[in-house]
């Protein structure tokens, strides 16, 4: 990435200046990290901070997907892997440590009489096959389903749990980030959408006009995605090949500290401590 | 004083040489400046432009990069549906206003009604785009859902390059020479005509200058269309169509693309400079035709 080669050279221009403090740096300590963009992010945020309180420790983060993430580390390739879900049954060789949960909830306008929507309902709608509230027990009205853009990891999610491809969605709305659809959410009495929960619960804590469906019949909240019952969730996980030592068990368990939550939170992902 | 005079009668040679320079390097600065940014949309969209054909751009079925299909055709009419329904709107308002404040207001009341433009010139998109969508779209949603729609969009346009366009046209009207004026009031004409036969044709330059300013704003906007329009990649058939348009494209999508998918964005940027380019040339072309 144009990136991180740019970091480098900047890197070398300011150990070359500095001249005789470049002396103790001159073999940086450097952590690689590959894998899932959903994670990526985040890693790249809790590698600036892992960074400053650890002068001369470089921290790269590279993308290329969950599978790149698995490979990578099982070649050696990258010290950590990045991978944003469960592990596979065949991956069992790696360690993973779990940094955060991801969760997504269903929201629709707090007037709207539906209390809850089947995963077959939901992608129904989704794919146009459902087009009025009143099939589903609301009012005569048309649905106005409103979808993220594409390269999102909600939308990912989304995807994946209701096994539709992007394409099969027939939106009438497409939003960027969590925030636009909280409110458009609340400007819409007839619209369905789905955003991080964290974001979701936030505001309707906060009195904005919408309420979250549950999944399954288990409710949507943060509490339940931390605790492993809400279905429409997946861990973030790091994975090593051996049992972590020195820099890189400094890192993952950094990554996991009540030091690194605000940064968890910013990405809307729920953070778990290992205490 | 003295500061004055030595410079005028001594140095005004080697001033004028160093200012000659010092035009000379900002003039190519600034030209260099427009080579670069292509370079650079041209280097980042060329992973892209290699293997993928230029005409799937525009025959591919639909726009999900991430499945391989990247007809960028729909979020080119989208900017372009967009932008010439808030200029079809705003250009009459404009115009209107402008020749409100030049020839018909009392000197008073034109200079508190320039100010309010000029206040209306200063607010953020931003907030208009937050106005949009959580007061124009709800309404339209109400008429005819979903309300996110290229009628939102021409709206929050046509109320963002009003102001623009009122005021180059009014500075066009006042530079219309005071001669031209008395001439035509000294031949009888009415003020309407006047305006009309006199005012108008004399200012078309700068008015058609502002307009190309309004439309390169409308064209670029972003963040409070991406608010408003809905976003939904298609061929709008209605005014009440969701649209996306290719800034909004950019903005929605670059945050999280990755390798093929990045380039196709800066791909979209190109197509956007190149839209602006033509309109640039065809409004040149058209502010000539008639000074012939």
């Amino acid at each position: 990435m144009r990136f991180w080669r740019q970091s480098i050279w900047i890197t070398i221009a300011v150990l070359a200046l500095s001249g005789a403090g470049a002396a103790t740096l001159t073999t940086p300590h450097k952590l690689v990290l590959t894998g899932s963009s959903t994670i990526a992010p985040l890693a790249v945020e809790l590698g600036r901070r892992f960074e400053s309180l650890h002068p001369g420790v470089r921290v790269d983060v590279q993308t290329g997907g969950s599978s790149r993430g698995i490979n990578d580390t099982r070649k050696g390739v990258a010290d950590i892997g990045m991978v944003s879900r469960a592990m596979k049954a065949d991956e069992q060789d790696l360690q993973a440590f779990t940094i955060a949960l991801d969760g997504v909830g269903i929201i629709i306008h707090a007037s709207n009489p539906v209390t809850s929507l089947t995963p077959q309902q939901i992608a129904d709608i989704y794919t146009g096959k459902i087009a009025n509230w009143q099939e589903l027990g609301g009012k005569n009205a048309r649905i106005t389903v409103v979808n993220k853009a594409e390269g999102r990891s909600t939308l990912e999610l989304f995807l994946t749990y209701f096994q539709l491809k992007n394409s099969d969605i027939k939106p009438h709305i497409v939003i960027g980030d969590n925030q636009q659809g909280i409110k458009t959410l609340a400007g819409n009495s007839h619209a369905v959408g789905y955003v991080s929960i964290g974001t979701a619960e936030y505001g309707a804590q906060r009195g904005v006009p919408i309420k979250l469906l549950p999944m399954d019949g288990i409710a949507a909240s943060v509490a339940n995605v931390r605790n492993g019952s809400y279905p429409l969730s997946r861990p973030l996980n790091l994975v090593t090949r051996m049992t972590p030592t020195g820099l890189v068990k400094q890192f993952l368990d950094f990554a996991r500290t009540e030091q690194a939550h605000d940064l968890v939170e910013a990405q809307y992902f729920v953070p778990i401590s290992i205490d | 004083m003295t500061w004055w005079k030595r410079s005028i009668l001594f140095q005004s040679a080697s001033i004028d040489k160093w200012l000659q320079w010092l035009l000379r390097a900002g003039a190519v600065m600034a030209a260099l400046i427009m080579v670069l940014i292509m370079l650079f949309l041209l280097l980042e969209s060329w992973p892209a432009l290699q293997h993928i054909a230029l005409i799937r751009f525009f025959t591919d079925e639909t726009w999900h990069p991430l499945e391989d299909h990247y007809n960028l055709l729909p979020m080119v009419t989208g900017t372009l549906y967009a932008s010439c329904g808030a200029l079809f709107l705003a250009i009459p308002l404009g115009i209107a206003s402008a020749l409100f404040m030049a020839f018909y207001a009392s000197p008073r009341m034109a200079i508190l009604y320039r100010r309010l433009i000029e206040l209306l010139a200063g607010i953020p998109s931003v907030v208009f785009g937050f106005w949009g969508l959580t007061t124009l779209v709800p309404m339209i949603n109400q008429w005819q859902p979903p309300g996110a729609s290229l009628l939102a969009a021409i709206l929050i346009l046509t109320l963002m390059i009003l102001p623009t366009l009122a005021l180059t046209s009014h500075a066009a009207l006042t530079a219309v020479p005071g001669e031209y004026l008395r001439s035509a009031a000294a031949l009888g004409l009415s003020r309407w005509g006047m305006i009309y036969g006199v005012v108008l044709p004399a200012a078309r330059k700068g008015i058609v200058a502002g307009i190309l300013l309004a439309a390169g704003r409308a064209i670029g906007e972003t963040m409070a269309v991406l608010m408003v329009a809905g976003n939904v990649v298609q061929h709008a058939d209605s005014l009440f169509a969701p649209i996306r348009t290719l800034t909004a494209n950019i903005a929605l999508e670059m945050a999280y693309a990755m390798s093929d998918h990045r380039a196709v964005l800066f791909v979209s940027g190109l197509l956007l400079l190149l839209l602006v380019m033509v309109l640039t040339s065809l409004a040149g072309w058209l502010g000539k035709e008639h000074h012939v």
